[in-house]
Order: C-alpha cells, then structure tokens, then sequence
C-alpha cells in the first residue's frame, strides 16, 4: 500500500483552506454592482390570493424591481419539475400540480414564494417585501400525512383528487394474503417515521450575473449537482439554453440532499438578473431553511410479517402513507417508492413481499430525499417489525435474523423487489458487531444498571442499501428524466502534474483527498501534484452530482477508466522513446519499462512528451488528457450491523446512550479514516431523528420547530464514543470493488436506537423520536 | 433589523437620561435575547443604549455572608469566579451552564434577569437565595422581583445596577434542559439559608416563582423523600411542544429531589 494510495488514511487536502476559512461558499462571492433578492413569503398555509399590490414597494427606497408569478409566466419562465415518474394503481402517472417558481393565484404552504424584492441591499429588500400587500383569502390546511386522503378533507390542488399524488402498489398482493392466511404467527406494527429538516450547515443560496455581451447566465448556487441544475433549469424551466448557462456549485457546506433540488430561489435568481441586468444575490436566513427547503421522511405505515414457526419469514405487508409536502419536488416522488419499496427485503430472504404507497399532497414544506431517501424509512420499519417478531416468537432478536439472513453462498441474490444484491455476508456483520457490543455481557451490564435505579437496553439493527446510484437503463425504465452515469477526465499537464475533473461535487465528502489517492495509486503521481476540480460546468466536462452515496462507486471508477486509458496511450508514447514494441511495455508505480530490462520512463516524462511531441509515435494524438463515463450496471449494496446500548433514567425518561458499534461492508475503503468520519456522521444523523429531530406544523399549518431554539438536532454531548468495524466483501459488478457509504450511519441507526429504548422499557414500540417525555411516558404505561 | 440609533453611555445616570430622550429606546446589555429578537424584526426599538461601556455595573465583590455581582457581569465571569465558586458554587454553576460559550461570554446578570425569560436560569437562584437586586433608585427583593411572563417589578427607565446573594450553608440548582435551546424545561434551585430553606423553580409556570408547596413539604430538613407526596397543580404549569404540564409538574419535583440530595 502506498503511504498516500488506496487503503490509506491520508489527512484531507481540503481542510486546509476549509479550517483557515479560506473556503469559498456562494454568499463569499462578491461581485460589481451586486443587488440582493428578498423572498416574500406566504404567512398561510393555504390561500388564495385575491390581489398583490406592490406599487409601495417598488417605490421603496434601493428597490430595483419586484416580481410576481406573473412575470415569471410572461417570459415563459417554469414551472418547477419533478423529474420521476410514478404510475399509480390506475394506470395513470402520478398526479403533478403546478409547481410555480412564484405562486399565481394560490399558496400552498407557510413559506411559499408569493414575490420577489431586487434592492441595492439585503435590508432594503426586506423592507420593501413588507410593504407588499396580499390580499388572501384563507383556506382550511391539511398537515396530516394519516388523514390528508380521508374522505371530506379540504383538497389542495384539483388535479389531485382527495390529495392523492399517487397510490402505488407493489408485488403480488393476493400470493401474499394466502401465505398471511396460513401462517403461523403474524406479527404486525404500527408506526411513524417523523419528518425531518434536513439543515446542512450552510443555508442555500444562489448568485446570479448575466453577461448582455455574450448572452450568457453564470449561476453559483448550493448544489450537489450542479449539471443536473444546469440541465433542468435549461431543458425544463426554458431559463437559458445549456451553452449559455454555466452552474457553479462552489466550496458548499453539507448538502445531505437537501442541496440536491431545483428550488424555486434559484430559478428565480437566475431569471432576474438577466430582468434587472445586475447580478443578484440571495441567501436563505435560518428561518427560511427551515420553511423552504425540502424536508424529508414523514411516513405513517403498518407492517406485518408472517412467519412459521421456527420465525422463518414467509411474507412481509406494508401499507404506508408518505407526505409528499405542498408540491412535488424534484425527486420527491422516488423517494417514497423505488428508493422505499425496493429496500424493503433487507438482508432478508423473504420470498413474498407486497407493499401500497399511498403518497399525499399536504399544506406543509415539499418533503424530497434526505439522507438515506427512502432506505431509512424502510430499515426502520423493517428492522423494528423484526424485534416485534422476535418478541412474539420469544426470540432473541440476533438469532431471529440469523434464521432469515440471505445466506452467503446466495449472492448474487435477486430479491422479491426489483434488486438483485450484488455481494453481502451478514453474518459475518452480525457476528463482529455482537462481539464489538460485548452482546454476551449484556445481562449482566443490565442487572447492574438496575441496582442503580437505571434500565439498560441493548437494539440491533441490520440494514441493507442500495447506493451507488444508478444503471441508466434501470432509472429509465422505472420512469426516471436522466441517465445515472458520471464522467471523469484525468489531465496532465506538461510539467507532469494532474488534474482530475469530477462530474461528482464534494461538500464534506473528501472527494479532493479520495480521488487523488485513487489517481496517486494507479498512476503513481505524488498526491501533491494532483488536484481534483469539481463544482462548475464551464471546468468540468460532465457529470450527475453527489448523492445516493454515488460518489465513489459511480465517479471513482469514472476516474480509474481515465487513467485506464492515460496509461494505455502511455505505453505508446514510452514504446516510442525508449524504442521499443508497445507490447513490450509494463506501466507500475508511475513508471513505464521495457520488460526485462532496465529501460524506463517516467509518466510525467511521458506526459511531457506528449505535449512537446518532437520525437513521436505515428498516429499517436499529442496531449495526455483523457475522459471516460463510466454507467454502473447495478447499484451496489452497502450492509451492515449496528447494534446500540442504552440507558434510561425512568424519572426523568431521558435515554443515554452508553455503546454503539456499527460495523459496516462497503467493499473496498480508499480512506478509512474519511469512511470512519462518514459513519460516525450517519450515525449522528440517525440519532437524532430516533431521540431529538421532529418537524411539527401546527394544525392551521404554522411551522412550529422553524427554529434551533425549538428543533434539536444532534450535538456531541447527545452522542457516544462510537466502535466501528468493517466485515467487507468484494462486489463483483463495481470495478473498483467499492460500494459507497455516507448514508449507511442514517439508515442503521434509528432502529438500533429505537429497539434498545424498547429493550430497555420493555414495550413493544416507541416513536421516534424518543424524547425524554416520550420515553416517560411509555415508562409510565409499562409500569401501569 | 430595523435601523435604529446606537448609543453607548458611560454612566448609568446618562443612560437614564438617552432613554428618556428617546421614542422608543431600549437599553441593551449582553443582548442574547434582544439582538435576536431585532434581526427577527420582531422588536424595533428607535434607539439601543448599550450598557457595556459603564464601569459601576460590573465585577463581583464577595464578603463572608453576601456576594455582590454587578448587573453586566457576564455568566463566563460568574461561572469563572473564584469568589462565586467559593461562596455558591451552585450559582457559579448555574452561570456556567446557561446556553453555550458564545451566549455566556455575551450575556449578563442584569439582562437575564430584567429579561425575565420564563426559562431562564438566574431568576430560580435570585428567588431562592432570596437575593436583592439594586437599581439605581432602589433594592428590591428576589421574591418581589419577577411578576409575569418577560415582566419584572423594574420601571420603565431603570436600571439593575447590581444583585446581592447572601450565601447559603448549602445550594444546589437542578436543570432539566430544552435538547434544542438548552434553556430550563425545568430549573429547580434549592438554598437552605439563614432564612430556612427557600427554593426557586423556573421554566415550570410562566414566571420563575417560589416552590412553597416543596419548602413545606421539607419542613425544614433536606431530606428528598419527603417530596415523594407533594403535589403540584398541573394546571398551572406550561405546556408546549417540549414538553407537557404533567411532565413539567412531574419534572419539577424529580429536580426538587435531586437538588435537595445534592445539598446534602
């Protein structure tokens, strides 16, 4: 292993200039003659708007210009895209509302954009937005994700009778209730999974300059993607055609999906300084976030199991209801179906699974991928009915998953959903976490907390995902706008340094450190003579962006097939200079030999020659400089187990956690140490939506946790030192034998959290999340 | 923000006399809650006289029965003293546990307790170390102090020059924190003073208040068991999304207990 290759935990590149704050994030960017956009935002969650007067307002002092849907829609500009189609149970695509950039006639959630304010200043702005007057005529709002399809409730948008977006059922329902019918046992749960605010630390933002000389739009925005912005703001929101519209997705601080989306701000931003013809900026206030970006989970479902009875798992039912929010966001219809249903095997062999989704429209924030999208909800349910399984087969929970693990000489093993699992052993997971968490021991460790006054519980959870997003030709044919591949070029540059151009973005990964060490390791350049450039059309060639943990399993091998062919041409040009048969060249530690002689070459002296061809190979084009896309033809399938260790205080109901193992595959590491710092941020992520995150909308639709004073996310103190192991096998499909893992954390941790607390109480289940008062209360029902 | 006019005096008479010359003025001490509420623009005072810059208003003087801590004191310099640290502990304590770093090297004494925020940590020790606070008219007692939700006895126009606490023979403060804002779900401070033992519940109700049901259930003795029967009005309690009444209620005795073996 090199010191700097792959395997090696190398400090990471970008840290540098992130911990001298020399990072530059969108609202960094200043540039002449900037203004400041404003958003006015709908106080109520459903209205319809009577009348906007804002002659005050554009008389305000510093304003330049104030915008409605009406502009918006004169110039052809819109509306917003969800870019999957779902087909529900009538044959029929799922049901898409307009989704204005500035609402026309009608707002649909707190938070909604209602106009838009260009001033000289930020505060100019806002003073200007409050001398806009809205005259609304106010509607009943529907919050509730479990009744917003009842019959009477008040409907929101007409295209969507009973606000149904979609109701999508999924694998043979009636072979299910037979297997149900005979079973057993069945054990069956009724749960929730509470909606989350995403929050990356960085609120979004977007800055946009258009060039009247070259007709050209640059937009920097909060993005992980920033083709994907570029494509749909061109191909579907007609803001300027690709060629002349350049996305930027500068140093951006944590996206977590949320930063995925196409938001309105930004189409918005982006049309308005060609209108004003002056670069305009605007950035989200905390508050804003909190109303306006896209939100995440928020399932209610019912989950039953049927089993035999040596609790073999003969079939599993779900029926689930998922909140889509006011509108559709850009993938908001994919979470809750192909990335929910098609996880739900776990690392299970059920043979017969049948689900329903019945996806709703609400008066509330639209709810779009948060990490994880879709597998957490289906892990969390999965892996709580499995301990309610166990309880009612008196079971310990770790055998019960023995008995139904997709064994190891299965794989490839093709699920009753849709995935075939590309490589796994989760026993071996099981095995090395149980001893991580001292398992064993447990008991004892309980008996003692109990002499204290305090109750001890122990929750496993063993999950599987699907990353590495995604085969092209598999998103088409599920009704997916794009193809999933990403690209690469690997550039030398004549003095023999390199530069490594990513379709992927990194805001927090450590791509500029994972990919060099990649580029280090095939092609043998020192890691300091490598820089990887991501983020900006006009600089790289083309790409799909960071998420569904992709990064790497897609993008990476986009990076080692470019070097691929870098070394390929190598051997060529090395043939040449050191005169002899290219068949007769070896290329290995960044160096090119004649085999069986001492005759050699480095790559940087052949990169030289490339670009100074003086003495060249016939046929051979000058440069060293090559791209590769690369389309994965599977996704791949990180799994793992995590197993959690608590404590309650019955007085006051608050959980401590005491241990947490997670030990993870995900096939090859590049950087352990980047791989370590993704789980233990996954796992803080999955322990605050089990213990501390919930977003609550009042019935009238009022956001009441729009603020960190009332949302709790997770800080250190609510955390443990973590134990974390690795029980990898090698995918077979993954060129690089890697499989991806800044989601894994998310998506294992809510159950194991949520299985200890119920452990400990000895109930059947608990909601998360698991408040102290909550926990109290369910303490105080045991007792009862 | 609103615009506003920025003033900052030397002398607690001269910012006396630029609130009264002011439409709307506010005086701003560390500004934890006011700050916030402005950005907010849910407060626009015309003018913000800043109180940081008045001498007579800070630093802690400790004697063998009082410690004396000036009005823009901050929580850092309360938790930090080894005054405080010596004489109550538990108030040093206390200070060292209000919001986070930034919110403790910013906001002072004076302006937690004029504030008088439901869930603040001060007005629980002010009330059971039955403190004086002096402004620069007159000392008014700790139990007379705090009248409402975000309203105390002070005028219109004046100042908390300074708050006097007696030291106790034991103290203890008990803090069942907000996981989001870290403020009091729940504060529960117990003194057994000169005066018997006194306690102060904050975060509970809509003002900190003295916990008499909880001091006659002690009858005198720090003894936690004899809390176990005490029962405490639900219906008086604050209710919201962190936490309900009962569970307030329920809390509030869990912390009496707890402060009161901790004295001990």
């Amino acid at each position: 292993m090199k010191a700097t290759g792959i395997g090696a935990s190398v400090r990471r590149k970008e840290d540098r200039r992130f911990l001298l704050g020399k990072g530059r994030y969108t609202d960094d960017i200043d540039v002449a003659g900037l203004t400041h956009a404003v958003f006015l935002r709908s106080p109520h969650a459903h209205a319809v708007i009577k009348s906007i007067n804002s002659s005050a307002a554009r008389a305000a002092p510093g304003v330049i210009a104030v915008f409605t849907g009406d502009d918006l829609a004169a110039d052809g500009i819109g509306p917003l895209i969800c870019g999957v189609t779902v087909t529900s149970d009538d044959g029929e695509p799922h049901r898409a509302p307009a989704h204005p950039a500035l609402a026309q006639g009608k707002v649909n959630y707190v938070g909604d954009h209602v106009a838009v304010v260009i001033a000289e200043t930020v505060e100019q702005a806002r003073d200007a937005a409050e001398l806009i007057e809205v005259d609304y005529d106010v509607l009943p709002a529907v919050t509730s994700t479990a009744s917003a399809a009842d019959a009477g409730q008040q409907q929101i948008h007409e295209v969507a009778p009973n606000n149904v977006c979609f109701n999508w059922p999924f694998g043979d329902k009636a072979a299910v209730e037979e297997v149900f019918a005979s079973a057993h046992k069945v054990s069956r749960l009724d749960l929730v999974n509470n909606r989350m605010v995403t929050n990356p630390m960085e609120p979004r933002a977007a800055l946009g300059e258009f060039n009247s000389g070259t007709d050209e739009i640059t937009l920097h925005l909060t993005t992980q993607n920033p083709h994907v912005h570029r494509l749909v703001l061109s191909a579907f929101n007609q803001l300027a055609p690709e060629h002349k519209l350049r996305v930027v997705g500068p140093d951006v601080g944590g996206g977590f999906g949320a930063k995925i989306f196409v938001y309105a701000e930004e189409l918005v931003v982006g049309w308005a300084c060609r209108k004003v013809n002056r670069p305009v900026k605007w950035t989200a206030d905390r508050t804003e976030a909190f109303l306006a970006d896209a939100h995440g989970r928020d399932h209610v479902s019912t989950a039953e199991m049927a089993m035999d009875e040596n609790g073999k798992f003969l079939a599993l039912r779900v029926h689930t209801k998922a909140n889509l929010g006011a509108y559709l966001s850009t993938f908001g219809t994919m979470v809750p179906s192909y990335l929910y249903a098609f996880l739900l095997a776990g690392q299970y062999a059920t043979p017969l699974i049948y689900s329903e989704v019945k996806a709703v429209f609400t008066n509330t924030a639209p709810v779009d991928a948060s990490r994880g999208a879709g597998r957490p909800e289906a892990t969390y349910l999965l892996e709580r009915l499995v301990d309610v399984c166990a309880q009612d087969m008196k079971l310990d929970p770790a055998e019960i998953r023995r008995r139904n693990f997709i064994p190891v000489d299965a794989f490839p093993y093709q699920t009753p959903v849709v995935q075939c699992y590309d490589s796994g052993d989760y026993n071996a997971a099981l095995d090395l976490a149980l001893e991580l968490a001292d398992y064993a021991g447990f008991s004892a460790r309980a008996e003692e907390a109990k002499a204290r006054g305090k109750r001890r519980g122990i929750g496993i959870s063993s999950y599987v995902e699907a990353c590495g997003i995604a085969p092209s030709a598999a998103v088409g044919q599920l009704g997916g706008g794009v193809g999933l591949w990403e690209s690469a070029q690997v550039r030398f540059n004549p003095t023999g340094n390199v530069q490594v151009f990513t379709g992927t973005h990194s805001h927090g990964q450590g791509h500029e450190t994972t990919f060099a060490q990649l580029v280090c390791d095939q092609l043998g350049v020192p890691i300091e003579n490598i820089e990887v450039i991501h983020g900006d059309t006009a600089r790289t060639q083309f790409g799909m962006g960071t998420y569904g943990s992709r990064s790497l399993a897609v993008g990476g091998v986009a990076i080692a097939r470019a070097c691929d062919k870098l070394i390929a041409k190598g051997k060529k040009i090395a043939a040449h200079a050191l005169e002899a048969d290219e068949g007769d060249i070896e290329f290995a530690d960044g160096s090119f030999s004649v085999a069986g002689t001492d005759k050699a070459m480095s790559i940087a002296e052949v990169a030289f020659n490339a670009y100074v061809p003086h003495s060249y190979p016939e046929g051979v084009e000058p440069g060293f400089d090559e791209n590769a896309f690369f389309d994965p033809i599977n996704f791949s399938f990180p799994a793992g187990t995590h197993i959690c260790e608590v404590e309650v205080d019955p007085d006051t109901g608050v959980v401590e956690i005491v241990k947490y193992s997670a030990v993870d595959d995900f096939g090859r590491l590049i950087n352990p140490m980047i791989v370590e710092g993704q789980v233990h941020g996954g796992i803080a992520h999955g322990v605050g939506q089990a213990m501390l995150e919930v977003c609550r909308y009042e019935d009238d639709g009022q956001l009441l946790t729009a603020s960190f004073m009332d949302y709790a996310m997770p800080r250190a103190d609510n955390l443990p030192s973590f134990d974390v192991g690795y029980a990898p096998t090698h995918p077979p499909d993954n060129p690089l034998g890697v499989k991806g893992c800044g989601e894994a954390g998310a998506i294992g941790a809510p159950p194991a959290v949520i299985n200890a607390i119920v452990n400990a109480l000895n109930v059947k289940h608990l909601d998360m999340p698991a408040t102290p008062e909550n926990v109290w209360r369910a303490a105080q029902a045991a007792q009862a | 923000m609103y615009e506003f006019n920025y003033q900052k005096v030397e002398s607690v008479s001269a910012a006396v006399a630029a609130l009264k010359n002011a439409d709307d003025g506010k005086f701003l001490a560390g500004g934890q809650t006011m700050l916030p509420t402005m950005k907010h623009r849910l407060a626009s005072p015309s003018d913000v006289i800043d109180l940081s810059g008045i001498a007579e208003l800070k630093g802690i003087k400790a004697s063998a029965d009082t410690v004396t801590i000036g009005a823009m004191t901050t929580h850092a310099e309360v938790a930090a003293s080894p005054e405080v640290q010596k004489a109550i502990p538990a108030l040093a304590g206390l200070a060292g546990n209000i919001g986070d770093p930034a919110v403790r090297n910013r906001g002072t004494l004076g302006g937690s307790i004029a504030n008088n925020d439901p869930a603040a940590d001060y007005p629980a020790a002010v009330i059971a170390l039955g403190a004086t606070v002096k402004t620069d008219r007159r000392e008014i007692a700790g139990d007379d102090f705090f009248t409402g939700m975000f309203e105390t006895a002070l005028e219109e126009d004046e100042i908390i020059v300074s708050v006097s606490f007696p030291v106790p023979r034991a103290a203890a403060y008990m803090k069942f924190e907000n996981p989001a804002s870290r403020y009091a779900i729940v504060g529960v401070f117990v003194a057994e003073t000169s005066d018997g033992i006194r306690i102060g519940v904050t975060g509970a109700t809509p003002c900190a208040h003295r916990g008499l049901r909880l001091e006659a259930a002690l009858a005198g003795k720090l003894d936690s068991a004899a809390l176990d029967s005490v029962e405490l009005p639900v219906d008086k309690m604050n209710s919201d999304i962190h936490a309900s009444a009962e569970y307030r209620a329920h809390l509030v005795k869990v912390m009496a207990k707890r402060a009161v073996d901790a004295c001990n």
